[in-house]
């Protein structure tokens, strides 16, 4: 549309991909890669070996998967749970029209603020601050899983709240407005009609934030304590010491459950949408 | 309400085959609360008006119930509370505690002295210089590269669009540091890049790619793994453009190169300034990214703040070093907000 000539295009297209492939499709075609090699010291890797996978699904490597898991998925349900809440009292006291004065529309919009600084706010700051705090009375914390989940909900409950106070702005009120017209109590309305409608963009916003909890690496290299080991550590910790592709091993390994663990949730989110 | 009511049959096409939100999973609509989102809320607004009309008419139907009590007895700031308090327990106390721990330095008492000692360190100013212009580089990259392929995508459309859009969204859904890591097989001392070298010439010894511990691997990686972040918001903006436009402007024989300027940029500045913000915070307080370079002469402002209080346990330094991260932080992303919703209004 922009570029008429077929010489053109064909000139546009190969920009675009001598761009696009080194910069964005290499690095994960390399991951995988490097992940089979047994060797890689010229232009290509050899003596492919299955090797580093077996190592990665095996011992501490497995049990720091499953710690990653239980980690996202705590996380997740928290991030939820307290971002959806957060977000219809938000939009309650936002509600335009009718009685609502400027202060509680005031309080909607500090809400707002409050609960997405945490996504501006550096995620290794959000673990210091957390390690400051919970590491003396009244509640001591350090060293334990819960502080590691802990961290991981503040950090993503903020993607939970974005999200779900865009699809509530995007509900149309006529259904509740139907729904309390006919006499269904609040709790009930919120419960049958609202819940439900947004059923599909709260799937999405738990994938989301599972997705950002099994990649977290910056709190919790702040705070993790030795037997609870997430993936992303790990994979630091190979890498560090010099076992790359064992790394990235762990790195496909990563990348797939989180790729399944989304797909599942997209799954839900397209038997939930009957709109 | 903007769109011609019979939109011509170039746009239709860019809304039903272009790479729109629709083919979207999870991650934009999450990461970035760009003019897509603002513009999509607006409808809703229209739609509410009629909701509104029938509220009013309500009590006149049924005159038993009082308009005011349709959300029960407890108002409705009471159900902010919990929500609020909770994150004032686990996130603003312990910030508010950073923030004290940075004036009190391990001797005891309250004093500014700590400040005195990092902003005099010459690691600090070298930390906060190596953050603040990785970031500005790694945005302006962004903004460019997403720019054109972005351009590309939507307006040069190829068979494979739609899959590549979809690939960037699979892309925003992995963590940073996978960037580094496949770097360094890529153009680390044994990575592919000096492999191809040194086979090509014959020439013995490491080959010419050193660059990966130094600031520009970083700069690589960032402008790798945030540019898919800008192209987001750019796609949602581009398939609001009518692409009659472009033929007419076309047709009365602007080159391609001005219809990008006076056409298409215009429309795509909000979304530029919005992603673009949104890349510089997230550059500012990278550190997958940093750590997994390994380099010891690349210092940002993130990674002071874990070498401090993690290896040295100096925690009113580490204090200190995380209050001005966290002023850069989140001044910049208040500006943020408040152009993209400008850009939305």
């Amino acid at each position: 549309m922009l570029v008429h000539s077929r010489k053109g295009k064909w000139a546009t297209w190969t920009v675009f991909f001598v761009l696009f492939l080194p910069l964005f499709a290499l690095p994960l075609l390399v991951i995988v890669a490097a992940s089979f090699a047994g060797h890689w010291s010229g232009a290509l890797p050899s003596d492919f070996t299955a090797e580093h996978y077996s190592a990665a699904t095996r011992g501490e490597s497995l049990q720091a998967l499953t710690t990653s898991l239980l980690t996202a998925l705590g996380a997740s349900l928290i991030a939820l749970a307290a971002g959806t809440w957060a977000a219809l009292a938000a939009a309650a006291l936002k509600r335009r029209g009718d009685g609502t004065s400027r202060l509680s529309r005031g309080c909607g919009r500090l809400l707002d603020a409050l609960f997405i600084m945490p996504v501006a706010v550096p995620s290794v700051v959000v673990g210091l601050a957390v390690l400051v705090a919970f590491s003396k009375p009244p509640v001591i914390l350090n060293g334990t899983s819960t502080i590691v989940v802990l961290a991981h909900a503040i950090l993503v409950t903020a993607f939970a709240y974005q999200s779900v106070s865009a699809a509530i702005l995007r509900l149309d009120p006529a259904y509740e407005q139907a729904a309390a017209s006919l006499g269904a109590r609040p709790a009930y309305v919120l419960w049958r009609v609202k819940l439900p409608l947004l059923l599909p963009s709260l799937t999405a916003a738990a994938g989301l934030c599972f997705a950002l909890s099994m990649g977290e690496l910056s709190a919790t290299m702040m705070l993790y304590p030795p037997d609870w080991t997430p993936l992303p550590v790990r994979i630091y910790a190979a890498t560090d010491r010099g076992a790359t592709f064992t790394g990235a091993a762990l790195a496909v390994v990563l990348m797939a459950a989180t790729l399944l663990v989304l797909f599942a949730v997209s799954r839900i989110r397209t038997r939930a949408s009957y709109r | 309400m903007g769109e011609p009511s019979e939109p011509s049959e170039p746009s239709e096409r860019l809304r039903d085959g272009g790479p729109v939100a629709s083919a979207v999973p999870t991650r934009p609509a999450l990461r970035d609360d760009c003019p897509q989102g603002e513009q999509r809320g607006r409808l809703p607004q229209q739609r509410r008006e009629p909701g509104l009309r029938s509220r009013e008419r309500q009590p006149g139907r049924q005159p038993g119930r009082q308009p005011g009590a349709r959300r029960g007895a407890v108002p409705a700031f009471v159900w902010a509370l919990p929500p609020v308090a909770l994150l004032g327990l686990v996130f603003l106390y312990p910030l508010a505690l950073v923030v004290q721990q940075s004036v009190r330095p391990d001797e005891g008492g309250t004093s500014l002295q700590p400040y005195a000692d990092v902003f005099g360190s010459a690691s600090f100013r070298e930390a906060l210089g190596t953050t603040v212009w990785l970031a500005v580089g790694a945005t302006v990259g962004c903004l460019v590269l997403g720019f054109a392929l972005a351009l590309i995508i939507a307006f040069v459309p190829f068979p494979g669009g739609k899959a590549v859009a979809r690939f960037i969204d699979v892309f925003l859904s992995f963590p940073s540091f996978l960037i580094t890591l496949a770097l360094l097989f890529i153009y680390g001392t044994k990575g592919m890049a000096n492999g191809l070298w040194t086979d090509a010439t014959g020439a013995g010894g490491d080959g010419p790619f050193q660059f990966l511990t130094t600031p520009w691997g970083v700069l690589l990686a960032e402008i790798t793994y945030f540019t898919p972040f800008v192209m987001r918001p750019l796609l949602a903006a581009f398939s609001q453009i009518d692409t009659a436009q472009l033929e007419v402007a076309s047709s009365l024989g602007a080159r391609p190169l001005r219809v990008v300027r006076q056409v298409i940029l215009p429309e795509a500045l909000p979304a530029l300034a919005a992603g673009g913000s949104l890349v510089l915070v997230m550059c500012l307080n990278e550190f997958g990214i940093v750590l997994f370079t390994g380099a010891k002469d690349v210092t940002t402002l993130p990674m002071l703040v874990y070498s401090k209080a993690m290896l040295e346990s100096d925690y009113p330094a580490a204090c200190v070093v995380a209050v001005v991260n966290i002023a850069i932080s989140v001044g910049l992303y208040g500006l943020y907000r408040v152009v993209s919703r400008r850009a939305g209004a």
